[in-house]
């Protein structure tokens, strides 16, 4: 039973995985990502990690794929981009490095560290499932208070990060440059609208 | 098979109830519900005019700053659940460390707030 | 305090185990679909009550049956696939909507006997169990997951419509509902305070044992969680989604036929759900007293129900008398009063039970912690006064000077 709960959340999630990847439209990427997401919630579940499968769905698919789809929908996705220029020069020989690398240390952490599938459990459970919010609690609120609070302020940065981003410059909004009006008035769907 | 795996079996079993369900009605639908579709009918609300325009404009990027909020609430909500489920194991020491904590991150509403972020208008 | 899972489930699955787990699904759906039917009736022969109309009143008697026929006729409508829809996810964002409504009502304790401590197990052909379709460690959690994915529901339906006032419509929702999840989730933390466990079933053992947590975190969190959970319900006063003057019909203005029945249902359902978890959660679930002991397994489901149509009273009264709110003042009061207001208790209420522990004297950490509470609040509001009011006098200078300018571009 464990094994095919496995076989089909592992299937979801590397299907969820090379969505990410293939989808054209950016909104469906997203989705597959959803599905992904869900997929490895799981695999919590079948761990027993019940606390870990709730929250992550909870902040994964709940707030930070929809804080993509409002970045998605902030900068229109119906512009498909054209997939010949590269915004940062040299970004892509880098990922096809950096990729290899992580395939490459993937690879020798499967091959070195682990004796293929054994089917054995990991190891053994310090508490039954039920309890382990608690422990999950402990552990966080007393060895790692320090980490603890560190997330906090990461997320107090990001926040400052996005009033950066986002804050009303005081003064008279600027007029919109000439080249931007020539370009909603060159918009092909009003041009075809001859409807006299 | 674990005691918790059942319980979730359960609500898998549920969950595929609904989803079967779903998909009744929609299948029961498609077989009495007439079909005339002709172009004008495929043509999206408009207030009675034709579409103009472009059909996926862009949002406001207040709505980006909210979600953003939102993902900090949402951590911090994350952090507290198992703290507040073992409070007396903690004592005064927990208390003061979840207090920094809250305190860290309503700083961050604070500042959006004073920086006129959270104002619609 | 940890409970058994579901003494069901415990030891070994056979055939019986089973028929129980699959009689309580079905019995769950039926009870989910006669009640919204029931609910919408409800609503509108209330709502038309208050308005001293008569309502619904040729189906059926007193025109209960309206909600069916209705249903029926949506049944047989056409069904409209806009051109430039995105087709599939057009067509994945009803289930998405209404599936996790039903799920969310699984993990609702709907009966069994809890008072004088008791533990709410019934037994049901020779076996005892709960009533309730499952019983997962972190049932609440597992309903707050559920209302996250609900937001994918309505943001796709707006955004796959490729129409403008879908999107708006699902942009804002989606936004809305995030917001006042966020004040959800912290009012739920107080609970968790007082009950010390994350499923509902334990909650509400929690409650028997003791007081209802509607007295044991004073009332505050339950207000924030009714204020919250009629705005992630998109139920007026907050129904800004569908706004009709504004926004046609909101996210779904592009569907018809049953597809759109789907997202009328799942929004009634939903309704029906989060009422059962606020009884859970605040109410004591179904505990209450057992009148007579002839039929004793009942007076629990009468509770449970009794109390869930209290919310849905107050859901459709909420309706009837208020006016819907405009979308800052929404924002405003998610994020600048409900969401410190729920933080600020919940340190409050923390304090207080580690002073309990401790054996501190109840009144002076009260008072103090009070004082605390407030000045805070003082200091914050006297820091948003001082910056409205820089913003007001920013905003003259800038006024001038777009007065001055000849782009007549003000700020938006």
């Amino acid at each position: 039973m464990e094994v095919a709960v496995f076989i089909v959340s592992a299937v979801v999630v590397l299907s969820g995985a090379l969505g990410v990847l293939l989808a054209r439209n950016p909104v469906h990427a997203a989705l597959f990502l959803v599905q992904t997401l869900f997929g490895v919630a799981v695999l919590f579940v079948l761990l027993d990690a019940t606390f870990l499968a709730a929250v992550q769905v909870m902040v994964y698919a709940g707030a930070i794929v929809i804080l993509f789809l409002f970045v998605i929908m902030l900068l229109g996705v119906d512009r498909a981009d054209d997939l010949g220029i590269e915004p940062i020069a040299g970004q892509r020989p880098l990922a096809a490095v950096v990729g290899m690398s992580l395939a490459g240390l993937l690879a020798t952490v499967l091959l070195v560290a682990v004796d293929g599938l054994t089917g054995a459990p990991a190891g053994t459970p310090i508490g039954d499932a039920g309890d382990n919010t608690r422990r999950l609690g402990e552990a966080l609120f007393t060895d790692m208070v320090f980490a603890v609070e560190l997330t906090a302020i990461l997320l107090t940065v990001a926040v400052v990060g996005a009033v950066a981003l986002a804050r009303r410059l005081s003064g008279p909004m600027q007029p919109l440059p000439v080249v931007a009006i020539a370009e909603v008035d060159d918009d092909p769907d009003e041009a075809t609208g001859d409807d006299s | 098979m674990s005691d918790y795996l059942r319980n979730w079996l359960t609500l898998v079993v549920f969950g595929g109830v609904a989803v079967l369900l779903v998909g009744a009605f929609l299948g029961l639908g498609s077989l009495v519900r007439p079909s005339r579709q002709t172009s004008q009918k495929a043509v999206v609300y408009e207030s009675g005019v034709d579409p103009q325009g472009d059909m996926w404009s862009q949002s406001n990027i207040r709505y980006y700053v909210f979600a953003l909020m939102f993902v900090l609430f949402d951590v911090e909500a994350v952090f507290i659940f198992p703290w507040a489920t073992r409070l007396e194991v903690y004592d005064v020491f927990g208390l003061v460390e979840m207090a920094i904590f809250i305190f860290i991150l309503a700083l961050g509403l604070f500042y959006a707030w004073r920086k006129g972020l959270l104002r619609w208008i | 305090m940890i409970l058994a899972a579901d003494p069901l489930l415990v030891d070994g699955i056979d055939l019986t185990v089973v028929l129980i787990v699959l009689l309580k699904a079905g019995v769950a759906f039926a009870l989910l679909l006669v009640a919204v039917m029931l609910v919408i009736w409800f609503e509108r022969k209330l709502i038309s009550d208050m308005q001293n109309r008569i309502g619904p009143a040729l189906a059926g008697p007193w025109g209960i049956l309206q909600t069916l026929a209705d249903g029926i006729k949506l049944f047989f409508k056409e069904d409209l696939l806009p051109t430039r829809a995105d087709r599939v996810v057009f067509r994945l964002a009803p289930y998405l909507s209404i599936i996790p409504a039903f799920v969310a009502f699984a993990i609702v304790p709907v009966g069994g006997d809890f008072s004088d401590g008791g533990d709410g197990t019934v037994s049901m052909f020779g076996r005892s169990t709960f009533l309730q379709v499952a019983d997962p460690p972190v049932g609440v959690l597992f309903f707050l997951a559920l209302s996250a994915v609900a937001v994918y529901g309505v943001m796709l339906a707006g955004w796959s419509s490729g129409s403008k006032y879908p999107l708006l419509g699902s942009v804002r929702a989606s936004a809305q509902m995030i917001s006042y999840e966020a004040a959800l989730g912290l009012a739920i933390a107080t609970v968790f305070l007082s009950s010390g466990s994350l499923s509902t079933h334990d909650i509400v053992v929690g409650q028997s044992a003791t007081t209802w947590n509607v007295l044991a975190t004073g009332i505050v969190p339950f207000g924030i969680f009714l204020i919250a959970g009629t705005a992630e319900l998109n139920r007026p006063p907050f129904d800004l989604v569908e706004a009709e003057q504004e926004l046609v019909g909101g996210f779904h203005t592009e569907y018809s036929s049953i597809r759109f029945a789907l997202f009328f249902l799942s929004e009634f359902m939903n309704m029906i759900t989060m009422s059962a978890i606020a009884v859970t959660l605040f109410l004591g679930g179904p505990a209450g007293p057992i009148v007579t002991q002839r039929v004793a397994w009942v007076w629990p489901l009468f509770w449970f129900f009794l109390k869930v149509m209290a919310f849905l009273f107050t859901f459709v009264w909420l309706r009837a008398t208020l006016p819907r709110f405009r979308y800052d003042q929404l924002m405003d009061l998610g994020w600048k009063v409900l969401i410190p207001a729920a933080l600020g208790w919940f340190l409050l209420i923390a304090t207080l039970d580690v002073a309990a522990d401790l054996g501190w004297p109840t009144i002076p950490v009260v008072i103090v912690g009070v004082l605390v509470l407030w000045g805070g609040a003082s200091l914050l509001s006297g820091a948003v006064r001082k910056a409205q009011a820089e913003r007001l006098e920013e905003a003259d200078r800038g006024a001038d000077e777009t007065a001055g300018s000849a782009s007549g571009l003000g700020e938006a």
